[in-house]
């Protein structure tokens, strides 16, 4: 499905970063692969932890083991994600657990940006929360806690992989405007310790 | 402001992540339909002040529709319920008919 035999993939803002009261860093290339059909199909739950090696998460969950996640979009919906070098590895895996018509996979390593948040807790919440209309207080959003919402004018979703860190995976057109607004909301001054 | 949950994911958030789709229910008539039911599908709409039901949408989260029980000039909401079904919830009418005795949304009461 993807031609790897193109030009090396770049990141959208080249890898840029801010060191502001937290750091906002875009992340190194993944590969992300959205499969979609029934989650308790078998053949679907098979394909996407046979790929990031972790069980499947809950509802508004993500499960995680390093850069390998598995993380629930939509009651028919995952986004997988891996390592940028197991890309290959990982479509052919698709392809062949995938058989089924009713359950199909996107690559979308391409079509997104990936950015982090990471600082002392409090601080790395009140800025995802200063973009975003969604309860981060670490009660209501706990590590592993994964949301699909808005950041600013665009759709994003968030999630926590341990605590003092949050990743924001956005669409690559919107990039620039993600980074921008989470640079802003971490500007030193900007402080507003709504979380302690 | 609007706090909405999502019966698809189970998210709560407030109205700027959902899109609302306008009135719920609304019966869609196909060709074979005479000129009165057309335009009573195409145009006419309720506007009223207190209990609503309307279609939303997911928008920025799972992306689904669903439908939500409110009330349009306190903005409380009553409830949301699934898209693939011609009435609310009998729970849910039993909700607003504690909170809202008496309330009359065209057939419904």
């Amino acid at each position: 499905m993807s031609d790897l035999s193109g030009p090396a993939p770049v990141l959208a803002l080249g890898g840029a970063a801010f060191d502001g009261y937290v750091r906002v860093a875009e992340e190194p290339l993944r590969a992300m692969f959205t499969l979609r059909g029934d989650l308790s199909a078998k053949a679907l739950k098979n394909a996407a932890t046979g790929l990031a090696a972790v069980d499947m998460p809950g509802q508004g969950q993500v499960a995680l083991n390093g850069e390998h996640c598995i993380a629930w979009m939509s009651p028919d919906e995952l986004l997988v994600m891996t390592p940028w070098d197991e890309h290959a590895k990982a479509l052919g895996q698709l392809d062949a657990t995938l058989t089924d018509p009713a359950l199909n996979y996107t690559d979308v390593s391409q079509a997104r940006a990936l950015f982090s948040l990471s600082g002392p807790d409090g601080l790395v919440r009140e800025v995802a929360a200063k973009l975003a209309p969604v309860d981060l207080s670490p009660a209501a959003f706990p590590a592993g806690s994964f949301r699909r919402s808005r950041i600013g004018q665009v759709s994003a979703a968030i999630w926590m992989p341990a605590p003092g860190r949050i990743e924001v995976v956005c669409f690559r057109s919107v990039a620039d405007y993600v980074f921008t607004l989470l640079r802003d909301a971490a500007r030193p001054g900007s402080e507003v310790g709504l979380f302690g | 402001m609007l706090l909405l949950e999502c019966p698809c994911c189970g998210q709560r958030g407030e109205e700027t992540e959902f899109h609302c789709g306008g009135e719920a229910h609304i019966t869609r008539e196909g060709p074979g339909a005479d000129d009165a039911a057309f335009e009573n599908y195409m145009f006419e709409r309720v506007n009223p002040k207190g209990v609503h039901l309307e279609r939303w949408r997911h928008v920025h989260g799972c992306g689904k529709w669903f439908h939500a029980a409110r009330d349009s000039a306190t903005l409380e909401v009553f409830g949301t319920y699934a898209a693939a079904t011609h009435r609310p919830p009998e729970e849910l009418l039993e909700t607003i008919r504690a909170k809202r005795p008496g309330f009359k949304w065209r057939e419904l009461a």
